[in-house]
């Protein structure tokens, strides 16, 4: 599988309320690959992760998945969002069978599936409870095995975890790279959390502003068997604090 | 520190009128209770003291006497029925046109751009004042009763489901979208599960509008019906009468009421 973002620009409105979000925004991915974009808030990473999915059309440019133009959004490209990710009225197994059911899968291969997507996220005890019985990192968690339940090539995650309280967070982290150490998933992953990014990416692209465009690439070549000394290694934090400067650079003044 | 009614300990409570006091389950159904049962006092007590001629003001003795021998002769469960009979009807197909309307309006800015003008204007004429137009075109049977609960009923619930419609978050929709959704299946799996209990919230609190155009309808041509007998009961002067049929209007609607709270609880638990 091949993702190629080529040249993709963005802008909203027109005459005096005309924005341009993004611009000629190019890079890839291959399968198996764990790639992060950062980037402050407003600098477009949300619009680029909705016109890969296909719910929004670029206004210059185009996504490809192997080859193939995206023209809509369809179950190839899975997102998570950040908030609102679940179906409140439908447990957490239902809500992992759902989009298994759009698709009308035979019912044996939904509860196969199911049952095999929540014990890949941890959750098999929590089958029956609704989303509002879970906790913010065990929602996030049904919503990532709803969507690789439906077997896309590509997982896009949107800031999946900026609404969890830092241990949380620290945690989902470390639930997701292992997810993807041993199933070989495909991710782009949004965060403006320079830590977020170097701690799973295998590179980074940062995103300057205004509008939104590629300005440098972090290669992350560190030893990722343990998290927390990573997190606390010198390297991870020589790298974290360059990328931070970087970052900083480009946000124009604060007043 | 601001004092909390619910504090436990030797903590004075709130006095009940001030603002976020919640008054004990005792006190509360106390005074629910009381709603009820200071009126009926009231009127007990004014007819029994005879400070009103019994004539304008029957005693609830009379009235719940006239109230057993309507029972009796089988003319208040004709009525009953005939005239909830009308309202179902009337908002049954006011539902059907309004929540699918609704929905699509709320999900397409399109239709909504189409509809909501005409809606927003029709909406403000009095449903009352279509009568003669229905009578002209439906004569006196059951149709133009029908069309009148219908009318006076189904703009309102057209745009309360498009406003319903409009919390539904997007990220839900574009979840559904990115996971294989087609248009359809957004809208009935998605968009109206996620309304549902608001649509029933808006079904409860409109259709207490049908049961005020029912009794109008009635006055105006009908055989039967509570509003018919209450009409009916003005020209023969019998006050009781017309007190024994107002008491079952408002009985009749309390119970529609809780019907739809009960629906509410028991098809969105999510939600509560
Ligand atoms: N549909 C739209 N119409 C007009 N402007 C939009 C639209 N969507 C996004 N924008 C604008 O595009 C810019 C980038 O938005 P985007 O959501 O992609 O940023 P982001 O990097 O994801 O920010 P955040 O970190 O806050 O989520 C913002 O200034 C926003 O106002
Ligand atoms: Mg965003």
């Amino acid at each position: 599988m091949e993702l190629q973002v080529r040249h993709l620009g963005k802008t909203f409105g027109s005459g005096q309320h005309r924005k341009e979000v993004l611009r000629d925004i190019s890079f890839a991915l291959r399968s198996g690959e764990f790639l992060s974009l950062v980037g402050s808030s407003g600098s477009g990473k949300s619009t680029i992760l909705r016109l890969i999915a296909g719910l929004e059309q670029p206004s210059s440019g185009q996504v490809r998945v192997d080859g193939q133009a995206v023209q809509g959004p369809g179950p190839d490209r899975g997102m998570v969002f950040q908030k609102y990710s679940l179906y409140p009225w439908l447990s957490a197994a239902e809500n992992v069978a759902f989009g298994m059911r759009l698709q009308g899968l035979p019912q044996r291969d939904i509860n196969e599936r199911t049952a095999y997507f929540l014990e890949v996220v941890g959750l098999q005890d929590a089958a029956r409870k609704l989303p509002r019985e879970l906790s913010g990192g065990m929602q996030q968690r049904v919503a990532i095995a709803r969507t690789l339940a439906t077997n896309p090539k590509v997982l896009l995650l949107d800031e999946p975890f900026g609404a969890l309280d830092l241990q949380i967070r620290e945690a989902m982290q470390d639930f997701l790279l292992q997810l993807w150490q041993r199933t070989g998933l495909t991710v782009l992953l949004i965060t403006h959390d320079v830590e977020e990014a170097l701690v799973l990416a295998q590179r980074v692209h940062v995103l300057a502003p205004h509008p939104g465009r590629i300005v440098s690439t972090v290669e992350v070549d560190l030893d990722k068997s343990d998290l927390n000394q990573l997190r606390l290694s010198p390297a991870f934090l020589e790298k974290r604090r360059t990328l931070a400067g970087v970052l900083r650079q480009l946000e124009p003044a604060l007043v | 520190m601001v004092a909390s009614a619910t504090d436990g300990g030797g903590a004075k409570p709130l006095p009940l009128l001030s603002i976020g006091a919640t008054p004990s389950p005792l006190v509360r159904s106390g005074l629910q209770v009381s709603s009820l049962l200071i009126p009926l006092l009231l009127w007990t007590v004014i007819s029994a003291l005879e400070l009103v001629d019994g004539k304008f003001l029957p005693s609830p003795a009379a009235v719940l006497e006239s109230l057993a021998s309507m029972a009796r002769e089988g003319i208040l469960f004709q009525d009953i029925v005939a005239s909830t009979g009308r309202v179902f009807a009337g908002f049954f197909l006011a539902t059907l046109v309004a929540v699918p309307l609704g929905i699509c309006m709320g999900v397409y800015p399109a239709i909504c751009a189409l509809c909501e003008p005409l809606i927003a204007m029709l909406r403000y004429m009095p449903a009352a004042a279509f009568i003669p137009l229905l009578i002209i075109y439906l004569g006196i049977g059951e149709e133009p009763k029908i069309a009148l609960i219908f009318l006076g009923t189904v703009y309102f619930n057209v745009l309360m489901v498009m406003d319903a419609v409009k919390f539904v978050p997007k990220e839900l929709i574009e979840t559904t979208l990115t996971l294989g959704g087609r248009g359809r299946q957004v809208l009935v799996q998605v968009v109206a599960r996620y309304s549902l209990p608001s649509i029933i919230d808006t079904l409860r609190i409109n259709i207490a509008t049908s049961w005020n155009l029912v009794v109008v309808a009635e006055l105006v041509a009908a055989e039967v019906g509570l509003g018919k007998r209450i009409q009916l009961a003005q020209r023969f002067f019998r006050t009781d009468q017309i007190f024994a049929e107002l008491i079952v209007l408002g009985l009749i609607g309390f119970a529609i009421d809780m019907g739809f709270r009960l629906l509410l609880r028991l098809s969105c638990r999510w939600a509560l």
